[in-house]
C-alpha cells in the first residue's frame, strides 16, 4: 500500500476566473513537476472553461504518462462528475481526520489548556464524521461499488512537530483554510443540488474551525477572517483542485490521480 | 406580522406566472419602496412549505430573488455593525471592537458587491429597528447601561451571523449554473468565520450544538437554531457512522453539519428588525 512519493504534474488549468490570483498562480504552475506529492493531477481537456480572456495562454497538451512498469497496479482515480468531487473532498477529510488523530496522541495536546483540548477534540470528531459520511455517500452514489471509493490513504505528517503548539495550530490553520477554499472552489463543479447543499453544510463548519484556530493563534485580532484570506469584496478563498493538491500533496503518500474532475459550471 | 401579508401578495399566481418577466416583477416590487427588499425573497418560499429546498428552488426561485434576500441580510448586518461601532458601547481597542470593525468591513463589502452585481435588480435597504420594537437596547439608546447593551449587541451579532450562514446555504442550490454560486459560497464561509468568532467571544463553541442557541441568547433568537439538531445527511445517520468519537456522538454529529434556513425562515428572523410601514 505504501508507495514512494512521486511527482505531481499539473497539466491543465481549471480555473474559472481569468483575473483571479488563482488563475495566475495556476498558469505559473502549469507544466511544472513538483516533487513531494502523491497526487498526479490532470484535468479533462475536452471542456475547459474559457472565459474569453484577451491573453490566451497556450495550454500544454497533457501527455499520456508512459507506464514505466506495467506490473505496477494502476493508481486510483478520483473519478468524474459528482463522484469525482466527493472523492476529492474525501481525500481532504481523510487528511484532516488523520492529522487530528495524530495531534491527539502528541505532546502539545497532552499539555494543552482545557479550551484548546476541547477545540482539538471537536475538530477531530467533525473531520472523522465528515470522512465517514463522504465515504458512505460515495458508496451509495456508485451503487456499492467499493472500487470507485477513494481507498484509505497513507499520510506523512513528519513535517509537523506534534509537541509544538505553534506547529500544530499553524498546520491546522493551513488545513482548515484549504478545506474552505477547496469546497468553495468545488461547489460549482457539482451537478446535484443535494450534494451542493451538503457540501455547504460541511464547508461552513470548516470555516468555523478555521476561524477558531486562527483565533487561538492570535486572539485579539481580526485574523479569524483576516485580510490574508478575505479579499476586497469580502469573499473568502477558493481553490482549484490543482492548488489544493499543491498544499495538501506533501502530506499525501498514497498515489492517486485526478484525471477526470469536472469543470465549473457557471452558466456562461 | 405585516411582512407575511406582504409576502402573500407576492405569491399570487399573477406574479409567478411564467409570462411575467423578472423585470416586470421587480418593477412591481419597486413601487412598494422600502418594503420591496422584504418582498424579494424567493417567491416559492413564501408559501411556507417545508418541502425540500433544493427541489423548490428549481421550480420557483430565481437567482435574482436569492441574491436580493442575501442583500437584505447584508444590509441588516452592515447597518447593525455600523451603529454598534458608533454607539460608544464597545471599548476602544478591545477585542470586541477589533472584531466588529472587521465584521462591518466585510458586510459593507458584501453589500457593495451584491449591489454592483445586481445592478438595477438590487433592492433598496429597508429601515431597521435593532431594538425589535423595544425588546432590546443594544446601542444603549434607552438607558439599559453599557454592560447589558454590550451583552445584547454580542447576542444579536451571533444571531445575525448564524442566520447568515444558514440563509446563504439555503439559497446555494438556487444559484447553480450561474456565475453567482461561487461568490455566494465565498460570502457564506466568511459569515461562518464571523459566527465562530462571535460565539467564541461569548464563551460558546464556534459551532452549533444540536439546536441550542447557547447561554445568554434571548429566546426570540431560537428560530435561528431550530433544525440544527438534524443528524440525517443525505439519508445517512451521521450520529452512528463513526467509531472512536470523543464525547457525545449526537452532539458531534450536529456540530459537524450546519443546516439551511429556507428563504421564508430567514425573512421571518430578519423581519423582527425591519420597520414596515403599513
Amino acid at each position: 500500500m505504501k508507495k514512494p512519493i512521486v511527482k505531481m504534474e499539473v497539466v491543465e488549468s481549471t480555473s474559472k476566473n481569468k483575473n483571479s490570483k488563482s488563475r495566475r498562480r495556476f498558469i505559473k504552475m502549469s507544466g511544472l513537476a513538483i516533487a513531494g506529492s502523491g497526487v498526479l493531477l490532470a484535468c479533462d481537456t475536452d471542456d475547459v472553461f474559457d472565459p474569453g480572456g484577451e491573453t490566451p495562454v497556450p495550454e500544454p497538451e497533457p501527455e499520456p504518462e508512459p507506464d514505466p512498469d506495467p506490473e505496477e497496479p494502476t493508481a486510483f482515480d478520483l473519478g468524474s462528475g459528482d463522484v469525482g468531487i466527493l472523492n476529492y473532498a474525501l481525500a481532504l477529510e481523510q487528511l484532516e481526520a488523520a492529522f487530528y488523530t495524530a495531534v491527539r496522541e502528541g505532546d502539545y495536546y497532552a499539555g494543552a489548556s482545557d479550551e484548546e483540548q476541547q477545540v482539538i477534540d471537536d475538530l477531530y470528531n467533525h473531520e472523522v464524521i465528515h470522512r465517514d459520511f463522504l465515504r458512505a455517500a460515495i458508496l451509495e452514489a456508485v451503487g456499492g461499488d467499493e472500487s470507485q471509493v477513494l481507498p484509505e490513504l497513507e499520510f506523512n505528517l513528519d513535517s509537523v512537530d506534534l509537541s509544538s503548539r505553534d506547529s500544530v495550530l499553524q498546520t491546522a490553520m493551513a488545513l482548515e483554510d484549504t478545506g474552505v477554499g477547496a469546497y468553495n472552489g468545488a461547489g460549482d463543479r457539482l451537478e446535484s443540488a443535494t450534494y451542493l447543499t451538503i457540501a455547504g453544510k460541511i464547508v461552513s463548519v470548516e470555516a468555523r474551525h478555521a476561524s477558531a484556530i486562527r483565533s487561538l493563534l492570535n486572539p485579539d485580532s481580526a485574523d479569524f477572517a483576516g485580510d490574508d484570506i478575505i479579499d476586497e469584496n469580502g469573499l473568502d478563498i477558493e481553490y482549484d483542485p490543482a492548488e489544493v493538491f499543491e498544499i495538501a500533496g506533501p502530506f499525501i503518500e498514497t498515489e492517486f490521480t485526478a484525471n477526470e474532475l469536472p469543470e465549473p459550471n457557471t452558466g456562461s | 406580522m405585516s411582512i407575511i401579508k406582504l409576502l402573500d401578495e407576492f405569491t399570487s399566481e399573477k406574479l409567478v406566472t411564467k409570462s411575467t418577466s423578472r423585470r416586470e416583477m421587480f418593477g412591481t416590487l419597486g413601487s412598494f419602496g422600502k418594503k420591496a427588499a422584504l418582498a424579494a425573497i424567493p417567491f416559492g418560499m413564501a408559501a411556507g412549505s417545508k418541502a425540500n429546498a433544493a427541489a423548490m428552488f428549481q421550480d420557483n426561485g430565481g437567482p435574482i430573488s436569492s441574491l436580493n434576500l442575501a442583500l437584505t441580510l447584508e444590509y441588516l448586518e452592515a447597518a447593525f455593525y455600523r451603529r454598534a461601532l458608533d454607539s460608544g458601547v464597545l471599548e476602544g481597542g478591545s477585542r470586541e471592537e477589533t472584531v466588529f470593525m472587521q465584521l462591518f468591513k466585510h458586510e459593507d463589502q458584501h453589500v457593495n458587491f451584491l449591489v454592483e452585481n445586481l445592478g438595477d435588480d438590487a433592492v433598496e435597504s429597508p429601515e431597521f429597528d435593532f431594538t425589535a420594537g423595544g425588546a432590546f437596547d443594544p446601542f444603549n439608546e434607552n438607558g439599559i447601561g453599557q454592560m447589558d447593551a454590550m451583552a445584547q449587541m454580542l447576542a444579536l451579532a451571533q444571531a445575525f451571523e448564524d442566520t447568515g450562514v444558514r440563509a446563504y446555504k439555503g439559497q446555494a442550490a438556487n444559484l447553480m449554473g450561474t456565475p453567482f454560486l461561487e461568490p455566494a459560497l465565498r460570502i457564506h464561509s466568511v459569515e461562518a468565520r464571523h459566527a465562530s468568532e462571535i460565539r467564541r467571544i461569548r464563551g460558546l463553541k464556534g459551532w452549533i450544538v444540536r439546536d441550542q442557541r447557547g447561554e445568554g441568547m434571548p429566546e426570540a433568537t431560537q428560530p435561528v437554531y431550530n433544525g440544527e439538531e438534524n443528524v440525517i445527511q443525505g439519508g445517512v445517520d451521521v450520529s452512528s457512522i463513526s467509531s472512536g468519537l470523543v464525547g457525545n456522538a449526537t452532539d458531534a454529529a450536529t456540530e459537524a453539519f450546519d443546516e439551511i434556513l429556507t428563504g421564508d425562515e430567514a425573512v421571518a428572523i430578519a423581519s423582527l428588525f425591519i420597520v414596515s410601514n403599513d
